[in-house]
């Protein structure tokens, strides 16, 4: 009895080790175990055996039954991953099949890097009307009808006291005659000058900022602005504040930092300068709190204004604003 | 404005160099946008030698010289009597771009070439002589650059000046910023001048009929007048800052007007009728000749400088022809004025007209600064003019321009700027640009100020404010960071639904662009918008710059398809694209117009890449419609229903070819196939489909929150039907009566196939779906849903005179 299991054992073995293809071991296979296979017929006679012999029998060949499954799954298994009935695999190096994404207009990309990174800083987004009403895009941000300060921005015309909006500062009376301070808003959106060259569109977009509250300093709006440039930029990029002047602020700054390009050295981008103008702040002009009703008073903030196609231009090294509605296609996939 | 360095020494000492200079005076809010060496345009001139000189053939009073420039040997025309062999003189190159805006080329005189020119003083801006050529130091060397071998050298400023600050628009206007940030003092001209027996009055008088629009008239006469080329010095002084010498008189007024910022005119008193000044404002529809030879049309609202007859001058604009200063003149009557900038500004801006003067007086001028400059520009047409000055001084000062002192708050100005400064020093600071500060003991904290009368920019304490944060410089001011509570803030929902769906588009393979907000007026025509659209209510521009932009757009397909257009031009012939806009729909003129934002996406050439995969194919209406379900999948908006867009409601579309999109009863946009005939108006070969959205309406339909439903506990049971039907059925028609039918048990119905073609008849076609049946309560068997399942098609077969497959 027991030198049937061995032999079996044996038999099989020789077998095994004779193997050339995959279907070898599936033929062994079912010449072992399969339904009438040798080890399965010895199982089913083990019945007819006495009964002192069955149980030895009986475990010595489910034994065997067990190892010839891992014997015959393992030496599949090493066939499997070699090969395969003359299979040579796949030319790894066709492409895939294409799943190609779309991508962000870069003003999209810059603006809202812009605007997460004043959310961070705890500014709300608020949005206003692109047509406008000249009260609100000038006469309540002090700018007096037949004021020489009207002529900083080539306005767009749509009736008397209606206009493009020339910039975003509108959203800061509407959102000041909304809500009472504290005020912290950030406002993308797109603005409008007559104006069209290489460096002039006369579409394209801004971001502003506006925080009021009570004990707001010249001071804060430097803090504020450095941490937003060392955010966007990176905190190697250094800042200077210049005295200007914006008829909604007193007083009033020019924000440069220090070329991206040349590092300060002196470029065609910077004019030789070593400085890009890239924002525009200063203090609320206290004719703005009496406009909305603030107490002029009690509560102090500032205001600033940047281009985001001008940032996007330096960021990613365009020198032709009027590529950014072009939207070439070539243009557009390098984003 | 351009000022010269050379002139601001005139009235400062100065230390710093140019480049130093420019910066500081950046810093202190005069931006400077350019330093540049005056004498640059020297650059093609050069030191020759008159090696030999003959006639020339064909001229008598010219000579042919042969000229060595060091490296080369010229042969020159000259007509200069001086020009003599061996003499050193300046040869000025083809290219040189002299003084008075000529450029030097090569030329032929008189059929002899000449290579370069021979120069005068005069013709290189050096100085006043033009009777002959400049004879040089000997010792110079031969071929070097004349500004070297001369050693000239001065620095041109060019400022851009914020508007606030017309006190700086003069060169001791920019001096007396410089004396400050050098903490020197200023130097002003002499501005007296002494009347012992004043006779003006005998001869001239001025009479203001408008003092709103003119607050101030002050003039001054002079007799025996030679009017001729100025002396050097003054010519200079001019060129240094870009203005042209004309003649000592004009020039005086041109210098006065640099040098203190005051705009002055110069009559010939002779040629004023009745010799007398009237300021009045015009007559409707008057009409005058401005020294530039225009007629313009003046309105009532414009300032004249009148005499006795006529209109002489468009006050503090532009003078007249009629009495412009002549060679002749020998009486010249002086303007120095002061009017209001508001009425400047209206008169210049309907003109179409802007000067020198009109820019300072629509600014702001000092109303103080009138007598000095007149005082100023007569001593000097005295001096230059060898004139006689008429003693006595005209000014006519109805409105008197009064300043009231300021109270500055100490704390106020530590507080705003975040700076710590004392009293002291905030007097220091204003004071050293000419403000008058006291202090009185009883009040610590108070400064009252004083502005200048030239400021006219200080009205507030604010104003003081910046002054002190500038003087003291801006980036003295220690940053800080506010207090900012640290609540969490949520984005604005528009702002996030809109950031979403562009992520989704560029997820779904589709690249934004961004394209102008203006369109064409008749771009709505080329869309075929139906007579009642209200996208034909458009905004329009009143001066826009060119008639592709002369409305505001109604809708975004005409920049997107543009966009196509652009791309197909560029060999890009396969495009998925989108942008997400607002239109602009004139509603209810004259209020604001309506601002709905849009999502128009377009799709045109292929479905796929076309690569080795798979070969190339043309997309379609479903491609589209995917994406549309993908989005509305994505935003877990399940009410979203596409319906057959009635063949007379298609405008842009092609009618049959169009769904629209609908939540409820409320259309939130359309897909469809570009209407073949807007599709010719772009040029456009390729089918092109469109999806557009309302994102405005699709905000309202996105759900709050999201609950988690718990999985099915108990295993479902499928069945599959096809049923044949006829062709013109929508599929949506059977589906939806199936899901009509409100079996609980019925899950999920799922399209898997429609057949049209052999076997099935012409003119039918078939469906093909697979119903999901599954109970909450219990694991169904067959039993529980053959009789159901028999039913749900026979009641298909019936609503749709239907048939099953043989």
């Amino acid at each position: 009895m027991e030198q049937n299991i061995d032999q079996i054992h044996k038999a099989a073995s020789q077998e095994l080790e004779s193997v050339k293809r995959l279907k070898d071991i599936q033929d062994i296979s079912v010449r072992y175990l399969g339904r009438k296979g040798i080890l399965t017929q010895f199982l089913r006679n083990i019945s007819k055996l006495p009964p002192n012999q069955r149980p030895l029998a009986g475990k010595k060949a489910n034994q065997l039954k067990k190892s010839l499954e891992n014997a015959f799954k393992a030496a599949s298994e090493k066939f499997e991953t070699t090969e395969q009935e003359g299979d040579r695999g796949i030319d790894v190096s066709l492409p895939g099949r294409p799943t190609i994404s779309g991508s962000l207009h870069p003003i999209t990309q810059v603006n809202q890097e812009i605007c997460e990174i004043f959310s961070k800083l705890g500014f709300d987004i608020a949005e206003g009307p692109e047509v406008e009403l000249d009260y609100y895009n000038f006469e309540a941000l002090n700018f007096p009808k037949d004021h020489p300060a009207r002529d900083m921005q080539d306005t767009f015309f749509v009736s008397e006291n209606i206009v493009l909006r020339t910039h975003t500062s509108p959203n800061q009376i509407r959102t000041m005659e909304k809500q009472s301070p504290p005020v912290r808003i950030i406002v993308p959106g797109k603005v409008y000058r007559c104006d069209s060259d290489l460096t002039h569109t006369p579409m394209f977009h801004q971001v502003e900022g506006l925080l009021v509250d009570e004990n707001i300093s010249f001071g804060d709006l430097k803090g504020v602005l450095t941490a937003f440039v060392h955010q966007m930029f990176d905190d190697q990029t250094s800042l200077r504040f210049r005295p200007s002047f914006f008829p909604f602020t007193e007083p009033s700054a020019e924000v440069d930092i220090l070329c991206v390009m040349c590092r300060g050295k002196g470029c065609r981008v910077c004019s030789q300068t070593g400085w890009l103008e890239i924002l525009g702040s200063g203090m609320v002009h206290p004719a703005l709190y009496e406009n909305v009703g603030y107490d002029a008073n009690r509560f102090t903030g500032f205001a600033f204004g940047m281009g985001v196609d001008r940032v996007a231009m330096l960021k990613y090294g365009i020198d032709d604003i009027r590529k950014f509605f072009e939207n070439d296609m070539r243009f557009l996939e390098q984003f | 404005m351009k000022v010269s360095l050379s002139w601001l020494k005139d009235y400062v000492s100065i230390d710093l160099d140019p480049t130093d200079l420019a910066d500081a005076l950046t810093m202190a809010g005069l931006e400077v946008d350019s330093v540049s060496e005056r004498y640059a345009y020297l650059d093609h001139v050069v030191v020759g030698q008159i090696e030999k000189v003959r006639r020339h053939p064909n001229a008598d009073k010219l000579k042919i010289c042969r000229v060595n420039t060091g490296d080369n040997s010229l042969s020159i025309v000259c007509g200069a009597p001086n020009v003599k062999e061996g003499m050193l003189a300046p040869v000025a190159m083809p290219g040189t771009v002299f003084p008075d805006g000529s450029l030097l080329e090569i030329g032929v005189i008189r059929g002899q070439t000449s290579n370069g020119m021979l120069c005068s003083e005069a013709e290189l801006g050096l100085g006043a002589e033009q009777s002959g050529i400049l004879s040089l130091d000997s010792s110079l060397s031969i071929g070097s650059r004349l500004d070297s071998a001369l050693g000239l050298s001065d620095t041109v400023f060019e400022f851009d000046l914020t508007p606030n600050r017309p006190d700086c628009l003069s060169v001791i206007g920019i001096a007396r910023e410089i004396a400050a940030i050098q903490n020197t003092s200023l130097k002003y001209p002499d501005y007296t001048l002494t009347d012992k027996e004043p006779t003006i009055g005998k001869l001239t008088s001025v009479r203001i009929e408008a003092p709103d629009h003119c607050p101030r008239y002050a003039a001054r006469l002079l007799e025996n007048v030679t009017v001729k080329v100025s002396p050097f010095w003054l010519q200079d002084r001019l060129l240094s800052v870009g203005l042209r010498p004309i003649n000592n008189i004009v020039d005086i007024t041109n210098f006065v007007l640099m040098e203190t910022g005051q705009p002055l005119h110069a009559f010939d008193f002779d040629r004023l009728a009745q010799n007398r000044i009237v300021v009045r404002t015009a007559a409707k529809g008057e009409k005058f000749v401005t020294l530039d030879q225009k007629e313009r049309i003046l309105d009532p609202e414009m300032l004249m400088i009148c005499d006795g007859e006529k209109a002489v001058a468009i006050g503090g604009v532009m003078g007249g022809l009629n009495s412009e200063i002549e060679d002749n003149t020998t009486r010249v009557l002086i303007e120095s004025a002061y009017f209001n900038p508001v009425s400047i500004r209206k008169t210049s801006k309907k003109l179409g007209l802007s000067t020198d003067a009109s820019h300072r007086f629509e600014r702001g001028v000092d109303p103080e600064g009138t007598i000095q400059a007149v005082n100023r520009a007569a001593r000097l047409m005295e001096e230059l003019g060898s004139a006689a000055l008429i003693e006595g001084l005209i000014d006519e000062y109805p409105k008197i321009q009064s300043l009231n002192p300021i109270s500055l708050s100490v704390n106020q100005t530590k507080r705003l700027l975040g700076i710590e400064l004392d009293r002291d020093r905030i007097k220091e600071l204003l004071k050293s640009i000419e403000f008058k500060v006291n202090t009185t003991s009883d009040d610590e904290d108070a400064v009252m100020v004083t502005s200048p009368t030239f400021r006219v920019d200080i009205s507030r304490p604010e104003d003081l404010m910046e002054e002190v944060a500038r003087l003291s410089g801006y980036n003295n001011i220690p940053t800080t960071f506010p207090q900012m509570p640290s609540e969490a803030r949520s984005p604005a929902k528009k702002w996030n639904l809109r950031n979403r769906i562009k992520q989704l588009m560029t997820g779904f393979g589709f690249t934004e662009v961004v394209t102008y907000s203006f369109a064409h007026q008749l771009s709505v025509d080329v869309l075929r918008l139906k007579k009642k659209d209200p996208r034909r209510a458009m905004i329009k521009i009143l001066n826009p710059l060119t008639e592709d932009q002369a409305v505001m757009r109604t809708s975004l397909l005409p920049g997107l398809l543009d966009t196509v257009r652009y791309n197909n031009s560029q060999r890009i012939k396969n495009l998925k694209i989108f942008e997400i806009g607002n239109i602009f729909i004139n509603s209810d003129p004259p209020n604001l117009p309506l601002e709905p934002e849009i999502l128009t996406a377009l799709w045109t050439g292929t479905r796929n890449a076309g690569t080795w995969h798979e070969r190339r194919i043309i997309c379609d209406f479903y491609d589209m419609k995917g994406v549309a379900e993908g989005l509305f999948n994505a935003l877990k908006l399940d009410k979203i229903r596409f319906t057959t867009m009635p063949h007379d409601f298609c405008c842009y579309t092609r009618p049959g070819y169009t769904a629209q999109i609908m939540a409820e009863d409320s259309e939130v946009g359309l897909i469809g196939e570009i209407h073949p005939q807007v599709r010719e108006r772009y040029d456009l070969a390729q089918t092109v489909y469109v999806l557009e959205l309302e994102l405005d309406k699709l905000a309202l339909l996105i759900p709050e929150s999201i609950y988690f439903k718990p999985f099915p506990k108990f295993p479902a049971i499928y069945r599959d039907i096809t049923v044949i039907v006829n062709k013109g059925i929508e599929t949506q028609q059977v589906i939806d009566t199936v899901a009509k039918s409100h079996e609980k048990l019925v899950e999920r119905l799922h399209l898997f196939d429609v057949y049209e073609g052999d076997p099935i008849p012409a003119g039918k076609k078939s469906i093909s779906f697979r119903i999901t049946y599954r109970s909450s309560s219990k694991t169904l068997e067959d039993v529980d849903v053959n009789d159901l399942h028999k039913s749900i098609t026979d009641n298909l077969l019936q609503a749709f005179d239907a048939t099953l497959p043989v």
